[in-house]
């Protein structure tokens, strides 16, 4: 066991889903031209006022109460003063003293370590609103640096976790549970690919046992959940070694490379701004009743916990198929939709949507969302398996096809004659030609080898191309045989 | 002669003339005059001649309403569509903002005419106008003479009579105090009464528009058409505006006039206080009830303001980067070369020394000593005045402690260009509404009185200055401007 302890804090980012941004009325969407959803309020013209979006506000505190935590009754937006050419107001709105959401928590399954498989509550510190800055562009323009404003003023909730995190896995749940959550919320898009959530790390280590933390580094630019947990891993590798050497770690903000697998000092603290922050007299404090909380709280959708809980009591599913199916909101819609087709076949849809489709998603990367069969599909294919119409088996090739795009389960199951056969007198003739062409593998079996038996089902299944009803099949070559 | 926008309406109601000649007449003025005086950044004729004939049209369909077709100035601090919006800063020499300011918006919906956008302090940071990049200003009544400010070209083109009726801003003073130096009428209303969107920002939690007139009859029906919520500001508040022109001949008899000891104290000029002793005695012959009142925490004032207000304009000016608009550096060899340089040849002494002051106000380790302990002082001097006001009406004090002082005289000395606005600044700090008429003359320069009302109490400290106005004729004297 190492001697050493990781310790894990988070800084999450997450887009808040509005269609206008949080201080002006220019939409959000990703991908426009540069500079085409920046109006005067985003671009900082001299003159402009900030309005406040008040959505945020509610996306805030629905993840504030789901969070258990205090709702700020009064939040003030603060200035933080910063030079930078995407920063087009020279200061960024945010919240400094009073956040729009106080301490609260959250609980994981832990993945390593000696209580693997229990559950860990992970502190959040606080969540905050605030505006994201532009984009600037360094390598569109030979010897400049171009500005893209169409993401500034995009709200955000930072979400700042406890210290509590104690591995690479550890803090890759978190963020999957708080990813999760924010979708569940359908306050946040979750995408990573597009920035819409962002994770910054603070990682430290120390000798185990000691209480006090070790100076930690913040790792930046991080943009999947793989590259969370091997950044952390090497940022941890990293700073063993150099206290084993008898450096010191440096508290600074450290770049991830996904190509090179390395994190790179971005700045040190030293250098870093002294922001300046204050009230922002252009804003009022934003002002939040129990009455306003209430509401919200009585309006949210079933939380992952309580689903997870319901799958588990109401459906009888394990407590690691429950969870697996709730680790998305998309899943879970998934199943949920296909559990009101198919009321009574929850066991066999958990086996196929948690096996064969997850597996054919993971070969595709694809999320459940995009796959190219959808819920009502999935049924129809369950129910032939069910009416008898196809086996289990046969099952598997009408998905693969499906997945292909060649149709519903009944059209690929007509076409290519996939239909099981359950006519006795042709199950009979399938028999009596294998029973025909093995007479010494016949005499065997009376000989007392009752083994032989799945020898001729095999042999009687592939006569029929998988088609014969297996149980028929068993039941009529037994007699056969026997007689 | 003073002709008074209530004579240009009527006389525009009455065809004596048409808007488009006394918009050529102002004009015609501004041209001879504006060389002199330096009142004017920019003139916008043609604009302006356009808008008038316009004017003329809608008041020909009998649409028209009170200000159609009055010609009027607008501080080249409001963003104008289309037209340059300097702050008298040589960063904003090149800028033309792509939207009005709400202020502007209400007026050119009014039917006013812009004649153009007068000269200022740079950024609206001083006291004499004598901070702007295009120059100082001449007062008209004695060009050796500072007009005040920041608002100093606004209040010296009305004045000079060159427009009838100007915008100004305030944030420490910047309406009053120029409007007292220039024997006029001005007013700033109660903070979150005017938009301020589209003012471009210095003190964004000390400042107001308002009008300067001639009359407080003409600053009511100014007022009017600038004021209401604009959901575009945060800060301005969603309240019903009265009608201020209604109440203005209301009898004063009875109304309590406070006096704070703490304005007439040392530091006010003996010749300024003989002249308002003397219009003390005009509103006790109104019937005004004068009450001796103390404001204690006033002499915090000074000390307060100068910590909140560069702070926030040291922050509310990091925009001017050098890098979206305004003035850019030649050849910047780096990012930081490009801001350094950008903003030490873009901005004046007066805007830096108080950029430096605000950020270190700001700064880890001295906000608490600075920023957080100016806000809590603020909330004494707000206090003063919620207390002053269960006792009295209106409050009354002298604008400034003397009359204007000579062009250079005080340039050297911050302290005392800041001692200019002693009077003033407190009601900005408590967001309080405030005005200035002329009550006298002292060394034969105008004397501005100041009226302070409570919150939302336009209409009752217009009323006590038209009433004043009833009996008095300081404000009709008009100076011989060559």
């Amino acid at each position: 066991m190492s001697r050493w302890e990781t310790v894990i804090g988070l800084e999450i980012h997450a887009q808040l889903a509005t269609s206008s941004k949080i201080f002006s009325g220019a939409s959000t969407a990703y991908g426009a031209e540069p500079n085409t959803q920046a109006c005067a309020v985003d671009l900082g013209l001299p003159g402009v006022l900030p309005v406040l979006n008040t959505e945020v506000v509610n996306m805030a505190i629905k993840f504030g109460v789901s969070i258990g935590a205090e709702i700020g009754k009064r939040s003030v937006f603060d200035r933080k003063n910063y030079f930078y050419p995407d920063s087009p107001k020279g200061y960024q709105i945010s919240q400094l003293e009073l956040p729009i959401v106080g301490v609260g928590s959250i609980n994981i399954t832990l993945q390593d370590g000696p209580n693997e498989g229990q559950p860990k509550t992970i502190g959040i510190t606080r969540a905050h609103l605030e505006e994201d800055a532009g984009k600037s562009l360094h390598e569109a323009f030979p010897s400049h640096t171009g500005i893209d404003l169409n993401r500034a003023g995009t709200p955000l909730l930072e979400i700042v976790s406890d210290p509590d995190m104690r591995s690479a896995k550890e803090a890759v749940a978190y963020a999957r549970k708080i990813h999760s959550l924010v979708r569940y919320l359908e306050i946040c898009d979750g995408n990573m690919q597009e920035g819409s959530f962002r994770c910054d790390a603070n990682v430290s280590v120390r000798p185990m046992g000691q209480t006090e933390l070790g100076t930690r580094a913040e790792l930046k630019n991080i943009n999947s959940f793989r590259f969370l947990e091997r950044a952390i891993n090497y940022e941890v590798e990293r700073q063993i070694e150099l206290i084993e050497d008898g450096g010191t770690v440096a508290q600074e903000t450290r770049l991830y490379d996904s190509d090179k697998h390395e994190t790179r000092s971005m700045r040190s603290k030293e250098e870093a701004n002294d922001y300046r922050y204050f009230p922002d007299p252009d804003l009022l404090p934003v002002i939040v009743t129990d009455e306003d909380i209430e509401i919200i709280r009585n309006n949210l959708p079933e939380l992952p916990e309580q689903k997870c809980q319901r799958f588990i009591s109401d459906l009888g599913l394990s407590d690691y198929n429950a969870e697996l199916l709730t680790s998305s909101r998309e899943l879970a819609d998934y199943f949920e939709t296909a559990l009101a087709l198919a009321p009574d076949q929850s066991k066999l849809l958990v086996n196929w949507i948690l096996g064969d489709l997850s597996g054919a998603l993971n070969r595709s990367d694809l999320d459940i969302q995009s796959s190219p069969i959808n819920a009502a599909m999935l049924v129809t294919l369950l129910q032939r398996i069910s009416d008898n119409t196809i086996s289990g088996k046969i099952a598997k090739e009408v998905f693969e096809a499906m997945w292909q795009g060649e149709g519903s389960a009944d059209s690929i199951i007509e076409s290519r004659g996939l239909k099981q056969i359950t006519d006795s007198s042709a199950i009979e003739g399938l028999i009596d030609e294998v029973i025909a062409a093995n007479p010494n593998q016949v005499a065997e079996f009376q000989a007392g080898k009752e083994k032989m038996l799945g020898f001729f089902v095999g042999q009687i299944m592939k006569q029929s191309k998988g088609k014969a009803n297996p149980g028929q099949v068993n039941q009529m070559l037994r007699d056969k045989l026997k007689a | 002669m003073t002709i008074t926008i209530k004579q240009l309406q009527k006389g525009l109601a009455d065809k004596q003339f048409s808007s488009v000649e006394i918009t050529q007449d102002y004009l015609n003025k501004i041209n001879q005059k504006n060389i002199d005086l330096n009142c004017f950044i920019s003139v916008t004729g043609e604009l302006a001649l356009k808008q008038a004939a316009s004017a003329d049209a809608v008041i020909a369909s009998g649409k028209g309403s009170v200000l159609t077709g009055i010609p009027m100035a607008h501080k080249d601090i409001f963003c104008t569509d289309g037209v340059k919006t300097s702050c008298g800063s040589k960063m904003l020499d090149n800028f033309i903002a792509p939207y009005d300011a709400t202020v502007i918006e209400k007026f050119n919906r009014s039917g006013t005419v812009m004649l153009g956008k007068t000269n200022l302090d740079e950024f609206a940071m001083g006291s004499s106008n004598e901070n702007s990049f295009y120059g100082s200003v001449g007062n008209p009544w004695d060009t050796s003479r500072v007009p005040g400010g920041s608002s100093g070209g606004s209040a010296a083109a009305v004045a000079a009579r060159l427009a009838p009726g100007a915008t100004g801003t305030d944030t420490g003073g910047s309406i009053r105090q120029p409007a007292a130096l220039c024997g006029i009428t001005g007013i700033k209303p109660t903070y979150g009464r005017v938009s301020r969107y589209g003012i471009v920002a210095f003190g964004s939690s000390l400042e107001q528009a308002g009008p300067f007139a001639h009359t407080a009859e003409d600053c009511a029906l100014l007022l009017q058409s600038m004021s209401g919520f604009d959901p575009r500001d945060s800060t301005s508040v969603d309240q019903a505006v009265p009608n201020f022109s209604v109440d203005l001949n209301k009898d004063i008899a009875g109304l309590k006039i406070g006096l704070p000891k703490e304005f007439f104290a040392d530091g006010l000029d003996s010749d300024v206080a003989t002249v308002i002793e003397t219009a003390i005695s005009e509103f006790r012959k109104l019937g005004a009830e004068i009450v001796d009142i103390s404001l204690p925490n006033m002499g915090l004032s000074i000390p307060v303001y100068y910590v909140v207000a560069p702070a926030e304009c040291s922050s509310n000016l990091s925009r001017m980067d050098g890098v979206r608009f305004g003035h850019q550096c030649e050849n910047p060899i780096d990012l930081e070369d490009l801001y350094k340089r950008s903003r030490s040849e873009g901005f004046g002494e007066e805007v830096k020394r108080r950029i430096m002051i605000g950020t270190y106000a700001l700064s880890a380790g001295y906000y608490d000593a600075y920023y957080l302990k100016a806000q809590r002082l603020r909330r004494l001097i707000k206090q003063d005045y919620v207390k002053a006001f269960e006792q009295v009406d209106v409050i009354l004090c002298p604008t400034t402690p003397e009359v204007a002082f000579k062009r250079g005289e005080k340039t050297d000395d911050p302290i005392n260009m800041y001692l200019q606005d002693i009077y003033t600044l407190s009601l900005n700090l408590a967001g309080l509404p405030g005005m200035s008429i002329p009550a006298g003359f002292s060394q034969s320069m105008p004397v501005g009185l100041q009226l302070i009302g409570n919150y939302f109490e336009e209409s009752r400290i217009l009323n006590t200055a038209h009433k004043f106005q009833q009996v008095t004729d300081w404000h009709l004297k008009a100076p011989e401007v060559k």
